[in-house]
């Protein structure tokens, strides 16, 4: 992998994989609804939507088909750090991959028609995630463990704010924060490392720098107590979430935390990208076995993901029909008190580690999924921490485990939400067939 | 470049497919045996979904914990997944675990043990998730799409899941029964692709799979299902949710029809293309009315659906399955213009490369090659076979396919009582 930073800030990530015709190039900024004060909850996810609708040089009507011509397929998300764009194609489109990126970051036109037509597939995008009270219990149980710092807010926003937000706020936020010296281009696939640079220099490097985007800098205040909160809404099965303030990832907490997870909820790797889609190893993992193989929940998961600033690790549980959530509560508590006092064991040790060990294997499947990890990391820490940490995941011990079980896990440190389901009323009538 | 995978049938029926691979030291397995749902009695619809739950969780030798500890201390999850037709297990582990996971994954396939605790407790997760099923729009709305479409307890139109009443009941001696009917090696396909020579990913394989035997089992005759006569509307109200979810369809084609590509090139242009083809430059792009709408073509082994699916405010409802229907009838009267057409083409055959870089991606693809009898060249054959349909193939297609005064359309959500 070759790390290069063009002179007006750029910096430009290039890794030569030449087992598939194919590249796949990414474009990262280091701005995600952390970023966002309030009344502009959303925004940087709604940026990340007009981004897809014209530039000066791509006409919106040739927006569509500009890179599926080679075949390939595009895509972008917003999350609390960092906002990404990807294109994975044939490696004969890397011209053209690169050409949509530098006009993404310079040109977006932002036309006042497209933000409105927008503003409502946003809002049907946010209804649509409502419809899944696992999901709404997430999001209220993140802004009740955060009083004061933005992670608190959802990356979609809160509706009233995206029924509010005009064309102006949206533009002035893209030109704030989409500056070459914001971002890592990442090219991983089937190039020749100087060819793609000096292409690179072609399409980027006329891209005026811009003044370093101001931050908002909150610290969350320490968590002095446990905090709870309940849903209680129309539907059919009730779900547990705890969360726990938990270390960035560049906090020396964090491996021997990854460490824990895995023994208690089984390994999922470090690819935000890829890594959910199979589930973890848990069969044998402490929690599984505490709810899941006693038949109290139906699923248990545990997440801890790599973050600039100290986020949340959340546990969570589907609680199976029939049983209290009280007891799936409790049930939960106890094994997390285990570990909070004693730690784990030698063998949990050494399984996690060989967990892991695959699954960092399995995460790097593709051009796609390289590209995603060395921008990922380069955006929220630095691509160092990415190839350093299989060796840090083994270095980890016991001792550092239990002591990052002992802090993170203590009661004061935990929000608990519940969703408890009411029955479903009178007004879900029968279907009717018309 | 081609995959050119090997094949091998052993003497008891099984076909072994392997394809070496090198782009990280690991290996997917995939094992699918002709057993997915259609082979529920019609009275147990979910039987063959319990199976898949209990499965792996003992075998004639191994308790469920030795699986367990075997299994994550290798870093593996296994997949389960039930379709129509196939019942299948996957899982992708590092090249040298790959003999003793194997040996795991056919003693799961051979020897299932089923014990009762374990079964009793996959109930109480299947029945669950049926609850958690009934509470999502988006599942409703196309479930109760496929009950219309493949009415009168078609095995197409039941949910695979089943009932909670029927879950409740089944039996361990139902289980082992539907095993021992339906699982033989003569209708086991193996495929094997990863950082592993073929010619040991086959001698592994045979020593797992090669002892193996039982008779063939009988067929499993699908019925045939007549294509709608008349357009219907079924709404589900689900008054506690904000979002509704529609799901509009038709029965098709099969997928041995001459007409297929043709079909699936209308279906990328219609649905698929870029943001959801047509139906996403009308609905999402240009009306703003939904995160989500695309269609998709499962062609089966009896006329499978054509489906579209959006998820829209409440109040959008109508004027969404109105635009669904104008877009039928523009693409039913001129067809595509002679751009989408090469577009969605150049799309397809270009995307080739892209859809079988990962090991499990090519598993799947010569799974379905295996079950389908696409042959071993598929994927060198197809840019020919897609380069040969013209632009009036796919115009005939949308005549043959579409229709809104035979569409079927389902709404569930906020939506008709409120």
């Amino acid at each position: 992998m070759r790390a290069t930073r063009l002179d007006n800030g750029l910096n430009v990530l290039i890794q030569e994989e030449h087992t598939a015709p194919l590249a796949s190039v990414w474009c990262w900024y280091k701005v995600g609804s952390k970023d966002e004060r309030p009344g502009l909850t959303g925004v940087s996810h709604w940026c990340e939507h007009m981004n897809f609708k014209g530039s000066a040089n791509i006409p919106r009507d040739q927006v569509k088909g500009i890179i599926e011509q080679y075949g390939g397929t595009w895509n972008g998300y917003t999350w609390i750090d960092q906002t990404t764009y990807l294109e994975t194609a044939t490696r004969d489109a890397l011209d053209r991959m690169l050409f949509i990126e530098a006009e993404r970051m310079a040109s977006c036109l932002y036309h006042p028609d497209d933000c409105e037509s927008e503003r409502t597939v946003i809002i049907s995008e946010l209804q649509g995630g409502e419809n899944d009270p696992d999901q709404l219990l997430d999001q209220e149980l993140t802004a009740t463990a955060f009083k004061a710092h933005p992670y608190r807010h959802p990356t979609i926003g809160w509706l009233p704010d995206l029924q509010t937000m005009t064309r102006e706020d949206l533009y002035g936020y893209y030109r704030r924060f989409y500056v070459p010296n914001n971002a890592t281009l990442v090219i991983v696939g089937d190039v020749d490392t100087n060819a793609a640079l000096r292409r690179v220099e072609h399409y980027f490097g006329g891209i005026q720098p811009g003044a370093t985007p101001a931050r908002l800098h909150t610290s969350e205040p320490e968590q002095t107590g446990e905090r709870r909160l309940t849903i209680r809404q129309e539907g059919t099965t009730a779900y547990l979430k705890i969360g726990y303030h938990a270390p960035s990832a560049t906090d020396r907490d964090f491996f021997p935390l990854l460490i824990l997870d895995a023994v208690l909820t089984g390994a999922k790797g470090l690819n935000l990208w890829s890594s959910f889609r199979v589930p973890p190893p848990q069969r044998s993992a402490r929690l599984y076995l505490a709810l899941v193989e006693r038949g109290l929940a139906s699923s248990v998961s545990g997440g801890l993901m790599p973050t600039e600033q100290p986020f949340l690790y959340t546990v969570s549980a589907t609680a199976n029909e029939g049983t209290s959530l009280a007891s799936v509560e409790a049930a939960l508590l106890e094994a997390l008190a285990g570990v909070e006092r004693h730690g784990i064991t030698g063998p949990e040790l050494v399984k996690a580690n060989a967990q892991l060990r695959a699954r960092l294997v399995f995460d790097s499947d593709s051009v796609t999924n390289i590209a995603h990890q060395l921008g990922y990391y380069e955006t929220i820490a630095s691509v160092d921490f990415f190839t350093t940490a299989p060796a840090r995941i083994a270095a980890v011990t016991l001792e550092e485990v239990a002591a990052a079980a002992r802090t993170v896990l203590a009661p004061s440190n935990r929000t608990i939400g519940w969703f408890e389901p009411l029955p479903v009323g009178s007004r879900n009538l029968k279907a009717t067939e018309i | 470049m081609s995959l050119s995978p090997a094949r091998t049938v052993l003497a008891n029926g099984a076909v072994l497919l392997t394809k070496p691979t090198h782009t990280t030291p690991a290996v997917a397995i995939s094992l699918s045996l002709r057993a997915g749902s259609i082979a529920d009695p019609e009275e147990l619809p979910g039987m063959t979904w319990l199976l898949s739950r209990v499965i792996d969780r003992g075998t004639a030798t191994r308790s469920a914990e030795d699986i367990a500890e075997a299994l994550d201390n290798r870093g593996i999850t296994l997949t389960m997944t039930v379709t129509r037709h196939l019942f299948s297990i996957g899982c992708t582990c590092l090249a040298d675990d790959f003999e003793p996971v194997l040996a795991i994954l056919g003693d799961i396939v051979m020897s299932p043990s089923l014990p009762e605790q374990e079964i009793a407790i996959r109930k109480g997760e299947v029945v669950t998730s049926i609850r958690q099923d009934d509470d999502n729009p988006a599942i409703r709305a196309t479930e109760g799409l496929m009950a219309l479409l493949y009415p009168d307890g078609h095995p197409y139109g039941r949910r695979t899941k089943g009932s909670i009443a029927v879950v409740e009941r089944l039996t361990r001696d139902q289980l082992l029964r539907l095993h021992a009917d339906r699982f033989a090696p003569n209708d086991l396909t193996a495929v094997i692709v990863g950082d592993i020579e073929p010619d040991r990913a086959t001698d592994v394989a045979t020593r797992v799979f090669g002892g193996w035997t039982k008779p063939v089992p009988s067929p499993i005759v699908v019925p045939p299902v007549a294509p709608a006569v008349r357009r219907r509307r079924l709404v589900i109200p689900m008054m506690n949710k904000s979002q509704a979810d529609i799901a509009y369809g038709f029965t098709t084609i099969t997928r041995d029809d001459p007409a297929y590509y043709a079909f699936w090139l209308m279906n990328v242009a219609f649905g698929q293309y870029a943001i959801g083809g047509r139906l996403g430059d009308s609905i999402r792009e240009r009306q703003g009315m939904a995160y989500y709408v695309s269609s998709t073509l499962d062609a089966n082994v009896i006329p499978g659906p054509l489906a579209i699916r959006a998820g829209v405010s409440p109040a959008n409802v109508d004027r969404a399955v109105a635009s669904i229907d104008e877009e039928i009838v523009r693409l039913v009267r001129d067809g595509l213009t002679p751009k989408e057409f090469d577009e969605s083409r150049r799309y397809l055959i270009g995307s080739i490369p892209r859809s079988l870089e990962t090991n499990a991606a090519i598993a799947n693809f010569l799974q379905a090659g295996e079950f389908f009898g696409l042959g071993l060249d598929y994927d060198a054959r197809l840019p020919d076979v897609l380069g040969a349909v013209t632009l009036d193939d796919v115009h005939a297609a949308a005549r043959r396919a579409l229709d809104p005064d035979r569409a079927t359309v389902v709404i569930a959500g906020p939506y008709g009582n409120g």
